[in-house]
């Protein structure tokens, strides 16, 4: 076996490590705190082991050079915050439409607007979900620790290769400078393929069958890439059945993968009176208070971490709602996520939010004091 | 542009045709090659990452004047700083044609759009003024009614090292022409031939002479380092496992 040794890093530090042990050989981007030590980084390394970093003129650049090298066979990646998350939008919705692979790193802080730059927010929460036009898929991971962030930025870049559907990755202020030990295999080494085709001789791009690895340009497979409905070969349609058949396929290869999409982690009690359904920095609190709690007080409370948050893991908060007679859902904003929560909660058990949004953290005593009434 | 593409003799597997959004760069859905249909202005910035990703291809980037000029405007101005081998056609009918005739930055002053009824006030661009003064490296302009002089002129774009701009005016008779009481694609084409003056001829002319004139030609042929080949100059290439 490779050694494995700990590493003290950041969490943006272990997006650029994660994202290049994944094979990604492109970075494009423009700085924004918190995110631009991921930028830095890629700076850095990229030039050593054959690859490109490019500081584009802004963020729309960025998002469109990122999906430009992903077309020419590059893996591929990006990282911004808030506002140049919003000016990557249309491009975003650009690659889901033309099925391009690509990861898009945003490091949130507290808007809107310049807001406080350097504060942390989970403010982003449905920016990533509904920040592009058009009734889109989008597969969102919220690591919670920076050993999260190394292995969830790896799984973003596979699973959006696998898929060619980009993958936002949401950290936030928290996560992306705080230092943490991480885990990372030594010993083994990577191996980048280099761009190539071998593809049968039947490849269609937007197969009808189903997704199809995608060829780079360049191999003599002639093709387009359009933002536009478009068939198999990718020209475009406007035929009503060939439309919707189109916008069936973005969403229907995401259900077919759900369980490889959806990513949840269950703590505590098996019968909890009251749960925690968290996300990213604030998982940290919630785990804090379970850990006293239940693994030294034995009292019946549970805590769902969610490295998914879209798709919604729908189905594991139902069942947790069949269970849990109260879900807390800690957020640093005015409440976001929780909406999903008690949709798919359906009345089985009462969901309350925990909202802060003065720029701080929520702490472990907010939590108690949230759950105390109903552990009495 | 398909037969500049054939004279300078590259390979078609090798040829990739990027455009923005517009009636001009629908061209790209209608070319047997690698085709990259982008968003509205966004096309160089698309190329560059293409490009950088893999720099043996050869891209030609085809853009409207308002999807190149307007919204795209921070887009080539960098392209241009860059000095990036790409192959810009920028096919100029001064007009944003797709949305139905409003004024872009290449409509002449005092021209009438659907959004500027009595004229617009706005002064346009010399986009290849604009491109040299941002660092683009070649620079020429060329007309649809001179097919011949264009084809020259893009195969020459082609096969120059770095950022490439060619300015083809061409003309639209229904957002363009109607409403400025221009007459119908004839009398355009044969206006525009008529206006159209090779930049070597004008060299002798003053500037009353040269008043709406349509100078074509090879503007300017710089060489500078490329962008692409300068980057992978300096990088260490990945071992071969
Ligand atoms: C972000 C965005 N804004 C606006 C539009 C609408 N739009 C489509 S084409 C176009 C103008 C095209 O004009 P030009 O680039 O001159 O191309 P032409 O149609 O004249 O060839 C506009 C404004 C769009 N597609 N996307
Ligand atoms: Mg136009």
């Amino acid at each position: 076996m490779p050694e494995t040794k700990p590493i003290l890093m950041q969490g943006n530090e272990a997006c650029a490590e994660g994202a290049i042990n994944a094979g990604v050989r492109f970075f494009a981007g423009y700085p924004i705190t918190p995110s631009t030590e991921v930028a830095e980084l890629m700076a850095a390394k990229l030039p050593d082991i054959g690859g490109v970093f490019m500081q584009m003129e802004d963020e729309i650049a960025s998002m469109a050079a990122v999906i430009g090298a992903s077309i020419g066979g590059m893996r591929a990646i990006t990282a911004t915050s808030g506002p140049g998350f919003s000016l990557k939008q249309e491009n975003l919705g650009f690659a889901i439409m033309a099925e391009i692979p690509c990861v898009v790193v945003n490091v949130q802080r507290m808007g809107p607007s310049t807001g406080v730059p350097t504060a942390p927010s989970q403010g982003d929460i449905m920016q990533t979900r509904w920040g592009t036009h058009g009734d889109h898929p989008i597969i969102v991971f919220s690591p919670a620790s920076v050993y999260e962030t190394y292995y969830l930025t790896i799984a973003a870049v596979n699973l959006s290769q696998k898929l060619r559907q980009p993958v936002v990755l949401l950290l936030d202020e928290v996560i992306g400078h705080m230092r943490e030990k991480v885990l990372i295999p030594g010993g083994g080494r990577l191996i980048v393929e280099k761009a190539s085709d071998k593809a049968p001789a039947d490849w269609k791009p937007y197969d009808d069958k189903g997704v199809t690895p995608l060829v780079p340009f360049g191999f003599g497979r002639y093709y387009h890439v359009t933002g536009l409905y478009h068939d198999q070969y990718g020209f475009p349609t406007s035929d009503p059945r060939q439309v919707e058949r189109a916008l069936d396929r973005l969403h229907d290869k995401l259900k077919k993968y759900r369980d490889e999409i959806v990513l949840t982690n269950y703590i505590g009690h098996r019968e909890p009176k009251v749960a925690i359904v968290a996300y990213g920095c604030t998982v940290r609190s919630a785990r804090a208070v379970i850990k006293k709690a239940y693994w030294q007080n034995r009292l019946p409370v549970g805590l769902l971490s969610l490295q998914t948050i879209w798709p919604f893991p729908d189905r594991e908060i139902k069942e947790l709602a069949e269970k849990a007679d109260v879900i807390i859902v800690p957020e640093l904003n005015m409440g976001q996520l929780v909406g999903e929560v008690e949709r798919c909660a359906c009345g089985r058990a009462e969901v309350i939010p925990l909202n802060r949004y003065d720029g701080e953290m929520i702490t472990p005593d907010q939590l108690v004091e949230k759950m105390g009434r109903w552990l009495s | 542009m398909v037969r500049a593409i054939e004279r300078t003799g590259f390979d078609q597997k090798d040829v990739v045709i990027v455009s923005g959004i517009g009636c001009s760069s629908r061209a790209s859905g209608y070319l047997n090659f690698n085709t990259l249909h982008t968003t509205h202005g966004r096309a160089l910035a698309f190329a560059t990452g293409l490009k950088m990703a893999r720099p043996e291809l050869k891209i030609f980037v085809i853009m409207g004047d308002g999807d190149c000029s307007a919204i795209g405007g921070n887009h080539f101005i960098h392209a241009c700083r860059r000095n990036i081998d790409l192959n810009a056609v920028i096919i100029n009918n001064q007009i944003y044609g797709m949305t139905g005739g409003q004024y872009s930055p290449l409509t002449p002053q005092g021209s009438k759009a659907s959004t500027a009824p009595r004229g617009t006030l706005e002064r346009p661009f010399d986009i290849l003024k604009l491109a040299r003064g941002a660092g683009a490296t070649f620079g020429a302009r060329g007309t649809a009614v001179q097919p011949r002089q264009l084809e020259q002129l893009i195969a020459r774009a082609a096969a120059h090292k770095g950022f490439s701009v060619v300015e083809s005016l061409s003309q639209c008779p229904v957002a363009y022409g109607r409403r400025n009481n221009l007459g119908g694609p004839v009398e355009m084409l044969k206006s525009m031939k008529e206006k159209s003056i090779s930049v070597e001829k004008a060299t002798a002319m003053d500037e009353n002479e040269l008043e709406g004139k349509i100078l074509t030609g090879v503007h300017f042929s710089i060489e500078a380092p490329e962008y692409a080949e300068e980057y992978y100059r300096t990088v260490t290439a990945e071992e071969n496992h």
